[in-house]
């Protein structure tokens, strides 16, 4: 892999440190270096105690682990920041009228912009939401879009999580933490508030319930359990939002709505943000053998008497085929050109794109069109020939299940280390919040950091950890 | 309040106090085997039929050895009821009602998990022994300080006290139930040594041998120690008053929810089987009997409570 000169450093600029930087700069000039390594161990300690732990799957022994995390912050502009946040907003407005359209009128298919056979052929497209709006005209409640950047104004998107997206817990104990640690810096520095969030999704989910529902409308986080890898932000975010959290046995169908077992009887609710997967969400429409969802629910979600948040379905408009799409959607539905630039994205399902693919593979980085958290991926540059010649055959055998991307110069932020600050790449996933009054984003989001120097893998359950993410005030 | 969530707090608390339990019987046993016994095997014997684990025992170990014995109390996976295992289900069940607990009380099971996953990592030396109940004692009073310090005084409280007091009524009447005849009156009211040796073993099991002293005025037979085991209101482990504190909770519950449930009936009527009585009585009862009607009460006033706030769908 080439040198480290090669990124964009967001710390360095050709002039010395960049604009945002500079005030950290100048405080972390002062700072002793062994009192910084004693609170990076207490904050690990504190996570530990608090219990902001992740289960990996599969793996008995170390069944809860810690995502490391980094005490350096990740600095934006303002400037940069409300860029971005333009970016995303006019990006999560076009998959949500690309989803209403998909399963309503299919204009964009009679256009000739998207492929017929990439909707038909698609597990994630569901039958069951064919003629059917849901409340308030919401299909992505809650958006993490994944973000790289290249250069001083390069913000490439890398995915745009339109099903479940997690790690909004870390982004908000991230911020609490910082708080802890160095009051002094937030003091000195202004950085946009991050602890709305809450109380925002919260507010967001009230106002997407059914529109007959009387009264302050009831809202439920619904979670798989205690062994889900993510249940420790379920729980925040219920515990946050001051929500019940529940499980698919606790919830039943009573009267045409759905209900949640009380200590005094079932009680009625309106909204569920689920945490569960499609598939796993009622076993009477689609897997019979799962035990996490509700049976019937998706008939009261057609009656219009439950909001499930996001929609059932959305994911057709998250995966990785679509996604080469995604500039053409952008314009298609809100009339503007995108802000935010794609990654190029090589279909295999082509066979001469196969081909240039299969004899690029070292240079390229290659997903499964459903895949996430880094599992079943290939980055060439890192990957041994042995590992490449595995790669092609699985590529061979089954061409449409992936997609190809050239190998991103992932911008790089610092790190603390025992030998001082050290850059290492970054990605960033901010939280979009869509109610039927608009979208709202929340000042920051999650940075990823790949802590392996020179790895451009920042997946947590591949080793890599966060850090907090702060958006200067002007 | 979810009915999973009332479930969650009650069997929470019920593991915390079956740990502490579980430490004192593994405590008063070492001490009594140490100092006093001229057979520690059948008094290891007898501290694993109070902790209801003779058959789990029986289908490992063949026979009584005090290092075994201790394993299998503290950090048996295999064991359902060891210190090891209700810790873990009981953190468990905090994860599972997160929502309902205060960061207090959450980070102190938290804690107690986690420093004793690690101290319970490998076997437990004679030499460490002490330290290690002393360390779940002091994390069981840091788990109650927190519930009490920072706490609503609401359902969500009495569902947490109802686990408590259930666990713990039960595990002092095994207790008594399993020497029962070491505190039938004997025709000369003077102990022998072996009667000695057991009072002492069944005080220490409950934390009472000092408040004893203080109580009762030291004076050391069978009946006092049975009156003070089962009816005395001013023990915090004896059955009048763990019956007691069921009543009073589920008496809150009733009133909060404006609606008196078939528990509290069987409650009431415990602790009226408790309320009024005096020793003589109960030896007459069949002192045998009386605890045998008690345990089986208990278990269904639990069964009862889970039926009437629907802990399960």
């Amino acid at each position: 892999m080439g040198s480290e000169d090669n990124f964009f450093n967001e710390l360095q600029g050709d002039g010395g440190v960049r604009a945002p930087y500079s005030n950290y700069n100048a405080w972390f000039a002062e700072q002793d270096t062994t009192r910084l390594q004693t609170k990076s161990k207490e904050a690990e300690a504190f996570f530990r105690r608090s219990g902001i732990t992740f289960n990996v799957y599969g793996q008995s022994d170390a069944e809860e682990r810690l995502i490391p995390f980094d005490l350096v912050p990740r600095i934006l502009s303002n400037t940069e920041w409300s860029r971005l946040a333009k970016g995303i907003e006019q990006r999560v407005r076009g998959i949500n009228a690309f989803l209403h359209d998909l399963y309503n009128r299919q204009e964009i298919i009679s256009a000739g912009i998207v492929p017929k056979r990439l909707i038909a052929k698609n597990d994630a497209f569901l039958p069951q939401m064919i003629d059917f709006t849901p409340p308030g005209g919401v299909y992505t409640h809650i958006v993490g879009t994944d973000i790289v950047r290249t250069g001083e104004n390069d913000f490439y998107v890398l995915e745009d999580n339109a099903r479940t997206p997690s790690g909004v817990s870390y982004m908000l104990e991230n911020r609490e933490t910082m708080l802890q640690m160095f009051p002094e810096l937030f003091s000195k520095i202004k950085i946009q508030r991050v602890s709305d969030y809450p109380k925002n999704l919260r507010r967001s989910l009230e106002a997407a319930a059914p529109t007959h529902c009387d009264g302050r409308p009831c809202v439920v986080v619904l979670t798989p359990g205690i062994h889900n890898s993510a249940y420790y932000e379920h729980s925040f975010l219920a515990d946050q939002m001051g929500v019940e959290l529940v499980e698919g046995h606790d919830l039943r169908v009573v009267d045409g709505h759905i209900a949640m077992r009380t200590t005094k009887g079932y009680k009625t609710i309106d909204v569920i943000y689920r945490r569960v997967d499609d598939d796993f969400l009622d076993p009477l429409t689609f897997n019979p053998n799962s035990m996490l969802g509700v049976p019937g629910i998706m008939d009261i979600y057609r009656a219009g008497n439950i909001t499930i948040a996001n929609a059932p379905g959305t994911g057709v408009a998250d995966d990785k085929a679509i996604y080469s799409y995604m500039p053409e959607i952008v314009e298609f539905y809100t009339g503007e050109k995108p802000i935010l630039k794609n990654v190029q994205t090589f279909r295999c399902a082509d066979p001469d794109t196969l081909q240039y693919v299969l004899e690029n593979l070292a240079d390229l980085v290659v997903k499964e069109v459903h895949g996430s958290g880094g599992y079943g991926m290939l980055v060439g540059p890192a990957a041994s020939k042995t590992e490449l010649a595995d790669f092609a055959q699985k590529l061979k055998n089954n061409p449409s299940n992936y997609i190809a991307q050239p190998t991103l110069s992932l911008s790089t932020v610092p790190i603390f280390t025992e030998a001082g600050l050290a850059p290492r790449h970054v990605d960033l996933r901010p939280f979009a919040l869509v109610s039927p009054g608009g979208v709202d984003i929340v000042p920051g989001g999650l940075t990823r950091v790949a802590l392996t120097e020179g790895s451009l893998v920042v997946n947590s359950s591949q080793g890599g950890g966060t850090k907090d993410t702060w958006v200067l005030e002007d | 309040m979810l009915g999973k969530t009332a479930g969650g707090l009650y069997w929470m608390f019920r593991f915390l106090e079956r740990a502490e339990n579980t430490a004192r019987l593994v405590e008063a046993g070492f001490r009594i085997a140490l100092t006093r016994s001229n057979d520690p095997v059948s008094e290891w014997k007898s501290v694993i039929v109070t902790s209801a684990a003779q058959m789990a025992y029986e289908a490992k170990h063949d026979g009584y050895d005090s290092s075994q014995v201790i394993d299998f109390l503290l950090r048996d996976s295999d064991n359902p009821s060891s210190v090891q295992s209700v810790i873990k289900s009981a953190r468990d069940n905090a994860r599972l009602v997160r929502t309902a607990l205060t960061t207090e009380v959450w980070s102190a099971v938290n804690e107690t998990w986690m420093l004793l996953a690690d101290r319970l990592r490998h076997p437990v030396s004679e030499t460490d022994l002490p330290e290690v109940l002393a360390a779940i004692r002091q994390q069981s009073a840091l788990v109650r300080g927190a519930l009490h310090g920072t706490m609503l005084r609401n359902d969500i409280y009495d569902f947490c006290r109802l686990g408590t007091f259930i666990e713990r009524m039960d595990s002092t009447a095994r207790i008594i139930d399993v020497k029962y005849y070491a505190l039938l009156p004997s025709p000369s009211f003077v102990g022998s040594r072996m009667d000695n040796v057991q009072w002492e073993t069944i005080l220490r099991s409950v934390s009472a041998h000092r408040s004893f002293r203080w109580a009762v005025d030291g004076d050391y037979n069978a009946p006092n120690i049975a009156q003070f085991l089962i009816l005395d209101r001013r023990m915090p482990r004896s059955l009048a008053f763990c019956a007691g504190t069921i009543e009073e909770n589920l008496t809150y519950l009733a009133k909060q929810y404006g609606d008196e449930k078939q528990s509290l009936v069987l409650a009431r009527s415990l602790q009226k089987r408790l309320r009024d009585r005096d020793i003589q009585a109960i030896f007459e009862e069949g002192l045998h009997e009386f605890l045998m009607a008690v345990i089986n009460d208990i278990a269904q006033i639990g069964m009862q409570i889970e039926h009437d706030y629907r802990f399960n769908a």
